[in-house]
């Protein structure tokens, strides 16, 4: 079948977009490095390069690199649970955050840098808000699963929005009571890649992969999910577990971006809205395009962010919006058009 | 789906991911900014009082001294002052108006005999301060309306608002004296900060034209040399290298490290200390900062956050840490 030919076709050009842009990422920064040297250092990977200064290499290898990864790891988690929870709660509008996530990082963020111990926070920070994501979905799970009645998919968003405001108070009122944090957990929620290392790459690894991998195994699914869930359940699905699984997965990869990245606004809505545009609503396709140009966006939109006004920086999460928010009319303009 | 679509609509914008909780979040934040960067913010320098005010030694009430908020006229000697400003607190104690002041804000911690309430200058509770009954309330940012709600009730208020010079600051100190009925010995420790400034950037050699990154927090905000704390380094030759990011920062520009990495400082100064927990080691152990020459050379120096977020008297500790810490740096350099 040409669908076939053609979707395969978009993969590569994925791919190859996304190579683009990680070479992008790694020649152009703020420190002037010449691109001889980058690829130079490229070649002699793993070795001390020859004629490329200790400087630099210095740069590449714990300042350039791992920014470029974790740009990419955050961008395909991003980008993969946005897809994934458009399709299960059948919501054009989901993001990764839907169910309290955002919510539950800010606030474990939050509870470490007023309350924990001074010094690690370089660790702590993102293992808190790790963990704080995890148990804000989790609370809109089990909440939205048990008390509210009616469509599971309707009684979870509702339960994440409930969980979300919950949460957040919790956090505004904890900041209020140490004001002196207020700025830490803003320049946290505002997106850091800034202080980016291999850390982060460490911690948001596998979390990332075992998601990603996850939702990529039932993209098949999703199309059949999307329909409703009588019309699943009487394919044979069991939505209620699919469900599940995608919440679990979603939550998984979105709670390592908001640990590694902050709060970075957009990528989940836009860029599977730009890939439906482009090679329409299968999931089969959306799904692994989502995570090759949700890690290519973010790739770039971090290049824009410490390139523009380098040598200083702009929050990454303010340059994800700004793109995305007028993106995001134009879609709802042509769905509004097009229904 | 037509039915769900405006529910969903309302959840998305509820949930507080994207679009709820920025704007309250910036709201409040944009305080924050204030009060820990911004501190030397010159969003108003003309209101800093630079016109002199030619009021007489006496202290013949009714005085009229010049705040950021223009013109404050004060009828009777002040015996009940509230203070929402940690550097009002520290100047109105260092010219020996401490014992008419009945309180101080949740952030005045200095002097130690300053008396600490949980009234906020940055959630300022109009109620609680007006329950002190003050006979005159220093602030420095104008949170909302505080001066006009303060002045609503009754209250006399007097802005004195993060300075843009050290004139700036010396001239608060001067006008808190007419103020407060303490002019003369305002002018005294405006004299010796003169005297002692004066020293300290003459005791500056051979570190002239160092290099240093200022950090204000562990995201790498700093400052350029247009700020009140950049100003200072200036005085003593230092160079600044977040000043090739000056242009559209506001004066505090958030650095990216490889930038910081390659500029490769001779001299780093953490005013996150407190706040950040930042210190020398954890300076040292941050991906690739082990090439820079401070780093290398144990030239990363950790500052009082407070001291260094102030205007006040003790603006001159400030400086003499600096100072000793770029001689140091100048005498390994040369040894």
């Amino acid at each position: 079948m040409s669908g076939v030919v053609a979707r395969r076709r978009t993969i590569v050009l994925g791919v190859v977009v996304l190579a683009a842009a990680v070479l992008a990422g790694l020649l152009v920064g703020p420190a002037r490095i010449a691109m001889s040297d980058v690829f130079g250092w490229l070649v002699a990977f793993g070795d001390a390069p020859e004629g490329v200064s200790e400087q630099a290499s210095t740069i590449l290898a714990n300042l350039r690199l791992p920014r470029v990864l974790v740009g990419g790891l955050v961008g395909a988690s991003l980008a993969a649970s946005g897809a994934a929870y458009q399709a299960v709660f059948r919501n054009p509008l989901a993001d990764p955050y839907l169910l309290g996530s955002a919510a539950g990082a800010g606030l474990g963020a939050t509870i470490v840098v007023a309350y924990g111990p001074s010094g690690s926070v370089e660790l702590t920070v993102p293992l808190a808000a790790f963990v704080g994501a995890l148990v804000g979905v989790g609370l809109a799970y089990g909440l939205g699963r048990s008390s509210l009645g009616g469509r599971a998919a309707t009684s979870l968003v509702l339960a994440g929005v409930a969980v979300a405001s919950f949460l957040t108070a919790v956090q505004t009122f904890l900041q209020q009571q140490r004001s002196e944090t207020l700025r830490q957990v803003y320049t946290w929620i505002l997106g850091r890649l800034g202080t980016t290392g291999w850390d982060d790459v460490r911690l948001a690894l596998p979390s990332v992969l075992l998601a990603v991998a996850t939702l990529w195994a039932v993209r098949r699914l999703l199309d059949v999910i999307e329909v409703g869930d009588v019309e699943a359940e009487s394919l044979g699905l069991h939505v209620g577990r699919l469900r599940l699984v995608v919440v679990a997965a979603a939550s998984l990869a979105t709670a390592a971006a908001v640990a590694v990245g902050g709060l970075i606004g957009f990528v989940g809505i836009i860029v599977p809205h730009t890939v439906r545009l482009m090679v329409g609503g299968s999931y089969r396709s959306v799904l692994p395009l989502s995570v090759l140009f949700g890690a290519s966006f973010l790739i770039l939109v971090d290049l824009i962010a410490r390139t523009v006004v380098s040598p200083a920086e702009i929050p990454i999460g303010v340059i994800t919006a700004f793109v995305g928010a007028p993106f995001f009319v134009a879609v709802l303009r042509r769905r509004a058009r097009t229904t | 789906m037509g039915g769900d679509t405006g529910t969903h609509l309302d959840s998305f914008r509820a949930e507080g991911g994207q679009m709820g909780r920025p704007r309250t979040t910036l709201y409040v934040v944009a305080c924050a900014l204030v009060l820990v960067a911004c501190a030397s913010d010159g969003a108003e320098p003309t209101g800093g009082g630079g016109s002199r005010n030619p009021v007489s030694p006496s202290t013949s009430f009714p005085v009229t001294v010049e705040g950021s908020n223009g013109s404050v006229t004060i009828q009777d000697r002040p015996t009940r002052i509230v203070s929402l400003s940690p550097t009002g607190t520290e100047d109105l104690f260092a010219i020996g108006a401490g014992d008419q002041v009945i309180a101080v804000d949740d952030r005045s911690n200095f002097p130690s005999d300053a008396p600490v309430t949980d009234l906020s200058g940055f959630e300022p509770n109009i109620e609680a301060i007006a329950s002190y009954e003050p006979d005159l309330v220093v602030y420095s940012t104008e949170i909302g309306d505080l001066g006009s709600s303060l002045r609503s009730v009754g209250l006399t208020a007097l802005q004195l608002d993060a300075p843009v010079t050290l004139e700036d600051a010396y001239e608060q100190i001067e006008q808190l004296g007419i103020a407060t009925g303490h002019q003369d010995e305002a002018e005294v420790v405006v004299a010796g900060m003169r005297a002692e400034v004066d020293s300290i950037v003459e005791s500056v050699g051979p570190a002239e034209g160092l290099t240093f990154y200022y950090e204000l927090d562990d995201t790498f905000y700093s400052v350029t040399s247009d700020t009140f704390i950049g100003q200072l380094f200036s005085l003593l030759g230092l160079e600044n290298i977040a000043d090739a990011a000056g242009k559209g920062s506001g004066g505090y520009p958030q650095l990216s490290a490889e930038y910081i990495v390659e500029a490769d400082p001779d001299l780093i100064f953490l005013a996150d200390t407190k706040c950040c927990g930042q210190s020398p080691r954890t300076v040292a152990n941050r991906p690739g900062w082990n090439t820079i020459a401070a780093v290398e050379n144990g030239n990363v120096v950790p500052l009082d956050d407070d001291v260094a977020s102030r205007w006040g008297p003790r603006v001159v500790d400030l400086l003499r840490a600096v100072a000793d810490a770029a001689n140091a740096a100048a005498d390994e350099a040369a040894a």
